[in-house]
């Protein structure tokens, strides 16, 4: 009888089949346990809208609140401000907002903002995620003189204006993001919701 | 005494793993200072995992806790300043030792044939050793760690399509919180220890296998004697224990006094921002990394954006740390130690170190556009140093290497 020889091929086969199915398997047990990194049901809900009265913020100042664990900055911009916004135009990046993930269609001016005056925008860095710093003086002496005010990012050097534009050679690729919103009277906003809002 | 050794002898293979692995592992007879570094390596895992073991059983990995856990540590548990100062000193002393150690596999050649696969172990027992001290960073969740932490998980984010995904992923959240805390808590104490435990039997299994390098590069298993041990070679036990014990004193000297005198580092090896809480609406004004991962620091910084995304520098970073993998196959000269090479491989690794401790400093330094610039030179040095390395060792002026280790 040929019982007592051994195929080779049929062993190969049956390994190879083993191997298979014993690594498909090992991926379908992988899987929950990827999966349950993942930002969970609770961190997903967390994120509710916030309300921000406007009246709190002095012109030229910054206030900070806190929208889904990130800073949001809420800056009253003054006229001389929002004057020399367009002096930065030819040193930035994407002075027009053509980038269309960086902010409502409706923030998409050369004020990035729904009132000219305030300014609402996420406070961090589209670099590596660092808060850049307000810096509102014009022509300091780190910053030189060509500066009219705006925001430093102190880990990487990454420059914007006072409209969250990047200036050109930062790290940063992009605008600061603007988040969604809608002014629920005269000096309250609703941060994180812009349904029903006037476009 | 002799019957007790024979049971266990037939049960567990004890004397001849005492055999192969102390009082008959032949090692070269000429290590020089160099060679300590491997062994001190070993001894601050230990300390790491013991002093580690005694924190865990203070510190609360919660981010409303955590911070308070270690104050905690310091001013309320007995001892806890000596232990969590030994561990935090412990952490920086790793990296001073394994750096010693790399360097010292480069300029031995202790990475060439027929050591390839103990390098390999190595790289990769560094690149876990970068992610445990990373993690292990987040922990007492001042403002460095939640600020570190937020840049180096965002660079995952810059990885083009699955970024965002990927970098959600890692954090558990949409940004770093109580769920990023928890896990690198998890990973920090449990799963890269056990990886790294096994990495390190790996790296010592191989070693064992093929034999030690030595500052000649001289392979003394070719020459035996008639007892069939090798001419060049002396039992690792007592010679080498003895010899590291010295080691291990003067190690433990130096570590002593940083604990005690020093284990801040002026803030080289604890921050002084990371006795600020963390504050996740508020970057401060100068954030760097901890001193040993500066100098990838400062080449990601050297790069700018391309095509409007940050990729290019990550991807730069990344290729700093892997290109150690790829040394053995890079270095076509046909001697190992230094001893006996030409000048354009020392001119070489004179310029690599210089560049390597330059974008150290720089990498704690605010950005600047001159230090940029001075950052880019210095990558570029770093680079060439690995991708012209077929070239300038093929070329290279050699010396004869000597049939046995001299001295």
């Amino acid at each position: 009888m040929s019982s007592l020889s051994v195929d080779p091929s049929k062993r190969r086969f049956l390994v190879t089949m083993t191997s298979a199915v014993g690594g498909v398997a090992a991926l379908g047990v992988a899987t929950p346990f990827v999966m349950s990194m993942l930002p969970s049901a609770r961190a997903k809900a967390a994120g509710a809208p916030i309300e921000v009265d406007l009246s709190k913020v002095e012109p030229g100042m910054q206030l900070a609140v806190e929208w889904r664990g990130k800073p949001v900055w809420v800056v009253n911009r003054t006229k001389e401000m929002l004057d020399s916004l367009a002096t930065n135009d030819p040193r930035l990046t994407d002075a027009a907002s053509e980038n269309a993930s960086q902010q409502p269609d409706y923030c998409q001016n050369p004020t990035r903002s729904i009132k000219p005056q305030y300014l609402i925008v996420v406070g961090i860095c589209t670099h590596l995620g660092c808060s850049p710093s307000y810096r509102s003086e014009v022509a300091p002496a780190d910053l030189g003189p060509d500066w009219v005010g705006g925001w430093f990012c102190p880990c990487h050097g990454s420059r914007f204006d006072l409209a969250a534009r990047v200036f050109n050679g930062s790290p940063a690729p992009t605008n600061l993001v603007i988040p969604p919103h809608k002014y629920l009277s005269d000096t309250r906003v609703l941060i994180g919701d812009d349904q029903g809002a006037a476009a | 005494m002799e019957k007790l050794m024979n049971w266990v002898d037939e049960r567990f293979p004890l004397t001849s793993s005492y055999k192969a692995h102390l009082s008959e592992y032949f090692a070269p007879k000429n290590f020089n200072f160099w060679y300590f570094f491997g062994s001190l390596a070993l001894l601050v895992l230990v300390i790491q995992i013991v002093s580690g073991i005694f924190l865990t059983m203070h510190y609360k990995p919660d981010a409303a806790l955590a911070f308070a856990s270690v104050e905690y540590i310091m001013r309320d548990v007995d001892y806890g300043w000596l232990i969590r100062y030994i561990h935090s000193t412990g952490a920086s002393m790793f990296f001073v030792v394994v750096y010693l150690h790399m360097f010292r596999g480069v300029i031995y050649g202790s990475y060439r044939q027929p050591r390839e696969l103990i390098w390999i172990f190595g790289v990769i027992i560094y690149l876990v050793l970068m992610g445990e001290a990373f993690m292990g960073y987040l922990l007492p969740w001042g403002q460095m760690s939640y600020w570190g932490a937020q840049v180096i998980i965002n660079l995952f984010s810059a990885v083009p399509f699955i970024g965002g995904a990927l970098s959600e992923w890692i954090r558990g959240d949409y940004v770093i919180g109580d769920a990023t805390l928890n896990r690198f808590f998890a990973f920090h104490v449990i799963a890269l220890p056990m990886v790294l435990l096994g990495l390190v039997a790996a790296h010592l299994v191989a070693l064992h296998e093929v034999g030690s390098n030595n500052p000649d590069g001289v392979e003394i298993k070719k020459l035996k004697g008639a007892d069939g041990h090798p001419l060049d070679g002396i039992p690792f036990h007592p010679y080498y224990t003895v010899k590291d014990i010295l080691g291990v004193v003067v190690f433990l000297i130096v570590f002593a006094s940083i604990v005690f005198f020093a284990p801040e580092m002026g803030g080289y090896f604890l921050e002084f921002n990371n006795f600020v809480p963390a504050d996740s609406l508020k970057t401060p004004e100068h954030i760097a990394p901890v001193w040993y991962f500066t100098p990838y620091y400062a080449i990601l910084r050297a790069i700018p954006p391309i095509f409007g995304s940050q990729f290019p520098g990550v991807a730069a970073m990344g290729i700093a740390v892997m290109i150690f993998f790829a040394l053995p196959w890079l270095d076509r000269s046909p001697v190992k130690s230094i001893r006996y090479r030409g000048p354009k491989f020392k001119i070489a690794l004179t310029l690599f170190v210089i560049a390597f401790i330059g974008l150290g400093i720089l990498g704690v330094l605010p950005s600047t556009p001159l230090y940029t610039v001075i950052s880019q030179i210095l990558s570029g040095v770093y680079f060439a140093f690995f991708l012209l390395m077929p070239w300038y060792t093929k070329n290279d002026t050699t010396k004869p290497v000597p049939e046995r280790v001299t001295q």
